[in-house]
């Protein structure tokens, strides 16, 4: 594969794990909202610390990978869970 | 000073609830007369929401032997078991918990809570996989932030999701060890622990199993879930509270894990705190012979909790799972359950409120836990409180022909 296919694989990656956290985090959350990379999952959202890890645990089922909760304790925006997820993804 | 920032809007809710006169947070026993009825703001009230499972914290046994300790050995150990030394009632009654348990070691902790901060951390090492149960108490999730192993959550109660992720971490170097507990304090569901016993032995993980509820609760002789699901052998680590049905304070941890004495100079939680009192060791001790040699305590605390289970049933209240001395109310808010609670004292009734995140899937309790010390006619006298409250406040079947034909 060449190194353009290899960045379009990846990127390809990237989107779909992003429209399930997206999709994922949209259906778990009471109303609508306008979701970004830039989005604060706790501040923003106004979601618990427990809600945070079982809206995770979605994501998890549907892209068959364990995050452990120091990686998510780390998280801050949409943006970087997309970016962990994605390198766990990666990884497994 | 903005430290205290962080928490504004959580000061402003508490500030709201004692503005009310009704903080569920901060409530005051202006006197306690028996292991069921206490004085609150000059009236007497009914306790259903204390976790005295066996009602022994007046037991003239367990009160003699505290006192007795008192006199002998002095109010305090003024140090810790490691640098200062352990005193006979230790020894004692961690030889009397391995012998309830069937088991080689039994170690004390000061606290349940530090029973579990305790064990997990030391068994967890960098490396390590921790496995918890979703709905896992608070001294779980912290006990494996005390540690170095990596932790991940599975679903409450599956077995299946528990070796899913055992599965995705079985090339992984590093030991798993799986944290379930006998009753789940919320909601007052107990663990499918046979089904977690095998995926523990395909696997070959470390099971823990956290008995803080079901110690006297459940089983034939009272040692909690592990006995009643006949998988003890399985339980690598048992972990428990004296603060419940042994109604004193303290942790403890029972195994018949070869070389498992090494975790007192290695368990943090263990080694640098203040070891138990005398009196506290002795009631425990106490309480404990108490449990063994009275099983109707059993009998009767777990016909209160049905009679209390079906009778809040009967009135329309979502109730947990199963029937077990937690009773817990789903609520449709908190504040719905700020006015049950409140309206519950006001009539002399005293309950629990849980909220989210201490309660799972953000569910708003109305807790209460029962007591082999209530009479039925108090487990009656609160099911009429909860009938006349709730159908004030539109949270129960208004209509007794409905009641009556669930």
């Amino acid at each position: 594969m060449s190194e353009g296919a290899i960045r379009n694989q990846m990127t390809d990656q990237t989107n779909e794990v992003r429209d399930i956290i997206f999709g994922t985090l949209q259906a778990a959350l009471p109303q609508a909202r306008p979701l970004s990379g830039d989005t604060r999952i706790i501040e923003d959202l106004g979601l618990d610390s427990v809600a945070v890890m079982d809206f995770v645990m979605e994501i998890e089922d549907k892209l068959d990978i364990s995050v452990p909760l120091d990686k998510i304790a780390e998280v801050e925006t949409l943006g970087d869970l997309v970016a962990t997820v994605q390198r766990l993804k990666q990884a497994a | 000073m903005p430290l205290l920032d962080k928490y504004a809007a959580l000061a402003a809710q508490y500030r709201q609830l004692e503005e009310a006169g009704a903080n569920p947070f901060n409530v005051k026993f202006d006197e306690v007369l028996s292991p069921t009825e206490a004085m609150v703001g000059g009236r007497k009230t009914l306790l259903l929401g204390t976790n005295n499972y066996l009602g022994l914290t007046y037991d003239p046994a367990v009160v003699a032997a505290a006192n007795a300790a008192t006199t002998a050995s002095g109010s305090g150990t003024t140090g810790s078991r490691i640098a200062n030394g352990s005193y006979g009632g230790h020894a004692r009654l961690e030889a009397a918990l391995a012998a309830f348990y069937g088991r080689r070691l039994g170690m004390v902790f000061s606290t349940g809570y530090q029973a579990n901060l305790g064990i997990i951390s030391a068994l967890a090492g960098k490396g390590d996989h921790l496995l918890l149960d979703a709905d896992s108490h608070a001294s779980i999730y912290d006990g494996s932030r005390l540690g170095y192993a990596q932790v991940t959550r599975f679903r409450h109660n599956s077995p299946d999701d528990l070796a899913t992720r055992l599965r995705r971490l079985k090339d992984e170097p590093g030991e798993k060890i799986v944290i379930v507990e006998g009753i789940y304090s919320m909601l007052g569901d107990t663990a499918p622990l046979k089904e977690f016993a095998a995926v523990k032995r395909e696997f070959g993980a470390c099971l823990v199993v956290d008995e803080a509820h079901s110690l006297g609760v459940l089983g034939e002789t009272g040692r909690g879930l592990a006995e009643q699901a006949g998988v003890e052998a399985d339980c690598d680590f048992i972990v428990g509270t004296f603060s419940k049905s042994l109604a004193g304070v303290g942790g403890f941890a029972v195994t018949d894990m070869e070389g498992a004495e090494i975790l007192r100079v290695v368990s943090r939680p263990y080694m640098f705190t203040a070891s138990l009192p005398p009196a506290n060791i002795a009631a425990t001790e106490a309480a404990l012979q108490q449990l063994r040699a009275r099983p109707d305590l059993r009998r009767r605390l777990n016909e209160n909790a049905l009679r209390l289970y079906r009778g809040l049933e009967k009135l329309g209240f979502e109730l947990g799972p199963e029937p077990s001395p937690v009773v817990s109310a789903i609520m449709p808010t908190p504040e719905a359950a700020f006015g049950l609670w409140a309206a519950l004292l006001k009539a002399g009734l005293y309950t629990n409120v849980s909220l989210p995140p201490a309660t799972p899937r953000g569910l708003a309790l109305l807790r209460s836990s029962v007591s082999a010390a209530h009479s039925p006619a108090q487990i009656d006298h609160a099911i009429a409180l909860f009938a006349e409250t709730g159908k004030g406040l539109g949270l129960t079947n208004a209509a007794p022909a409905l009641a009556a034909a669930k």
